[in-house]
């Protein structure tokens, strides 16, 4: 790649190699949570390499080996976060509400430099912190979030206490849509609202998918915009593929009283067509027979070439 | 006997004086709870978080995380009935110091079954990094908070609030997983937690002035419960061991006893004074006490039940009968159930 790229060229290159690892991922362990990886691409490789103001990683390039639980092993709390560097004044923090999305979290640290990229063999081995549900020991993850809603509610106090110490930096959380349908969530905003809490921004992948089938015909939550709205929020709805919109929704939308959620809305199966005619059945991708697993082998073969 | 008035409410203003880290979350419960005094000293201190108790709870995780140390204030219940998975994955897996302090624990509400926190300890005592406390009379909430201090992870406590009886002395302030000894004897080794202790302490004197030689101790510290000052007076029971707690039978103190028994192989009778197993309905704190003999006559028909023997004591021989007095709750308290 040469220097006379723009950003958005670049930050759409490493969300490319975040699907290309994730794709590489799924064929080596014959399944894995590869449409998350494809929708959320363009938001976190925006995030890392575009927004976020962090410092250097301070996790080890290859992560260590689950050290125990916080409180008997006397392990830390939360210190999967050292991969985006150093918490305190000035620095954003970046909060993994939806645990699935491990996968795409870990590619993602790989692609932007913060993680070797030999680690993601240890991806739900026995004994990793590269678990296939990310806790807050996992590369990339401060929260255990793996029971959906909570982490925009920590996220509050977080950004709270940031602000009581007069503390400069966003605190960003990255949700998923089928968050939306938890109590919890609207708690949060609520809350976020009532206490002007403008230092939180929320990037929410609505990828209009969730277990059972798409989010309209499962529990319906639209209009999302309208109902973060009402409750004293401030929604900004992007094309979630298009970084340049996402970069503007975060950096110029004024909240002044309240959060800002980035509404992204996005495709799961962004990058590979070839995954279209499964939906909505995407949230745990498998190949069937050995016929399709060699098509995707062909297809990623072919995508490494055009990108190199 | 002497009765001391809201001495949580005092008590935390003056201690959270030089504690800056120390907040305070409210559940929309504020007056019952005890903090209107902090509110009004420490308004910069006092977060109030509605009824919303998942995220309040979750939100409290956050201010930990970040070097806080926040004490929520709601009553029992609603600490970890409905925001269960909060509590576990937003405060007890991190092992964050937050501090719950939950009022108005079992039977001591009117407010019937959806306010009667009869489980808490059967649901937390299976909740890992969890400390669990209960207190039973002013000193002990006068040095509560002190305990929670030296303990890095987080603390649930069953407080009392309103007219509270001074039962032990001031200067003896509460020990972590360390029971008060308020009776020596050898016949029965009794166990009692929060306002049951009162309750026992009305039979333990007239017992031995029956004959009935009877090691009594009050609990606070529930989890962990490893004193050995406990197991020492579990096994020197001659004729068995009797709890009480105002809680079900299963789950609670009764069953930390029997667990304690059985691992160090100490096979006594145990009988257990407690809710039986089974939801409760609204009424005055006398009358559920009554109903479901967690007093001081519920104590004696387990000791006459225990020897095997009838002991002839009458509500009439029992000392210090405060009970009436003190359920009578404030208007102040009764508006906001």
């Amino acid at each position: 790649m040469t220097k006379t790229h723009s950003w958005e060229q670049e930050v759409e290159a490493i969300a490319d190699i975040i699907r290309r690892r994730v794709l590489d991922l799924t064929i080596e362990k014959q399944g894995c949570y590869l449409s998350q990886a494809l929708s959320s691409a363009d938001i976190l490789a925006t995030l890392y390499a575009k927004v976020l103001q962090l410092g250097p990683s301070e996790g080890s390039n290859i992560p260590p080996k689950f050290p125990g639980v916080p409180g008997q092993s006397g392990a830390d709390y939360g210190f999967g976060a050292a991969y985006n560097g150093p918490q305190g004044d000035g620095y954003d923090r970046l909060l993994i509400s939806p645990a699935h999305y491990a996968v795409a979290i870990y590619a993602t640290l790989i692609a932007v430099g913060r993680m070797s990229p030999e680690s993601l063999s240890q991806f739900n081995t026995d004994g990793s912190t590269l678990e296939m549900i990310g806790a807050e020991h996992s590369p990339g993850f401060e929260l255990t979030t793996g029971s959906f809603g909570q982490a925009l509610s920590q996220a509050g106090g977080i950004a709270m206490a940031r602000k009581l110490r007069g503390e400069k930096g966003r605190v960003f959380v990255f949700m998923s849509d089928g968050e939306l349908e938890e109590g919890q969530t609207w708690e949060a905003i609520q809350a976020l609202a009532f206490h002007k809490i403008d230092n939180v921004v929320v990037c929410v992948d609505v990828n209009g998918q969730q277990v059972d089938g798409l989010t309209k015909d499962v529990m319906n939550i639209e209009p999302i915009d309208a109902r973060i709205e009402s409750f004293g929020g401030t929604a900004v709805k992007v094309d979630g593929h298009n970084v340049g919109e996402i970069e503007t929704a975060i950096n110029n939308t004024p909240h002044e009283n309240g959060p800002l959620f980035v509404l992204a809305y996005t495709n799961t199966s962004q990058g590979i067509p070839l995954l279209d005619e499964r939906k909505p059945h995407l949230h745990y991708v498998r190949f069937k027979n050995d016929a399709e697993e060699a098509t995707f082998k062909q297809f990623l073969t072919d995508w490494e070439r055009e990108a190199s | 006997m002497e009765i001391v008035n809201k001495v949580h409410e005092h008590n935390l203003v003056a201690w959270a004086k030089d504690r800056p880290k120390v907040l305070v979350l409210s559940g929309d419960l504020t007056g019952s709870t005890e903090i209107s005094l902090f509110k009004q000293t420490y308004p910069d201190r006092f977060v109030s978080m509605g009824m919303a108790e998942q995220n309040m709870l979750s939100w409290a995780g956050g201010l930990a995380r970040e070097g806080f140390i926040p004490f929520l204030h709601t009553f029992a219940v609603f600490l970890y009935r409905r925001p269960l998975d909060q509590l576990q994955m937003s405060i007890c897996y991190p092992n964050l110091p937050v501090r719950l302090v939950g009022f108005l624990p079992g039977i001591s509400t009117p407010g019937g079954v959806t306010h009667q926190a009869i489980e808490d300890l059967s649901v937390l005592r299976g909740v890992p990094n969890l400390t669990i406390l209960e207190v039973g009379d002013a000193t002990d909430v006068e040095s509560i908070l002190d305990i929670t201090e030296d303990i890095p992870g987080p603390v649930y406590i069953r407080m009392l609030r309103g007219q509270i009886p001074r039962l032990f002395p001031q200067s003896e302030r509460l020990q972590l997983n360390r029971a008060r000894v308020l009776s020596a004897g050898s016949d029965i080794t009794l166990l009692s937690t929060g306002l049951c202790t009162e309750e026992a302490m009305r039979v333990t004197g007239i017992l031995n002035a029956r004959g009935v030689s009877i090691s009594h101790l009050h609990i606070t510290t529930l989890k962990p419960f490893t004193d050995p000052t406990v197991l020492s007076a579990l096994a020197k029971a001659k004729h068995g061991v009797i709890t009480m707690e105002n809680h079900n039978i299963i789950g609670g103190l009764g069953t930390c006893a029997a667990e304690m028994m059985a691992e160090a192989g100490i096979g006594k009778p145990l009988l257990r004074v407690g809710i039986k197993d089974t939801y409760c309905q609204g009424a005055s704190f006398p009358y559920l006490m009554r109903k479901h003999e967690l007093d001081a006559l519920g104590l004696v028909s387990a000791v006459e039940k225990l020897l095997d023997t009838k002991l002839d004591i009458s509500e009439a021989d029992l000392a210090d009968v405060r009970i009436e007095e003190a359920a009578s709750l404030s208007t102040e308290q009764l508006e906001a159930l």
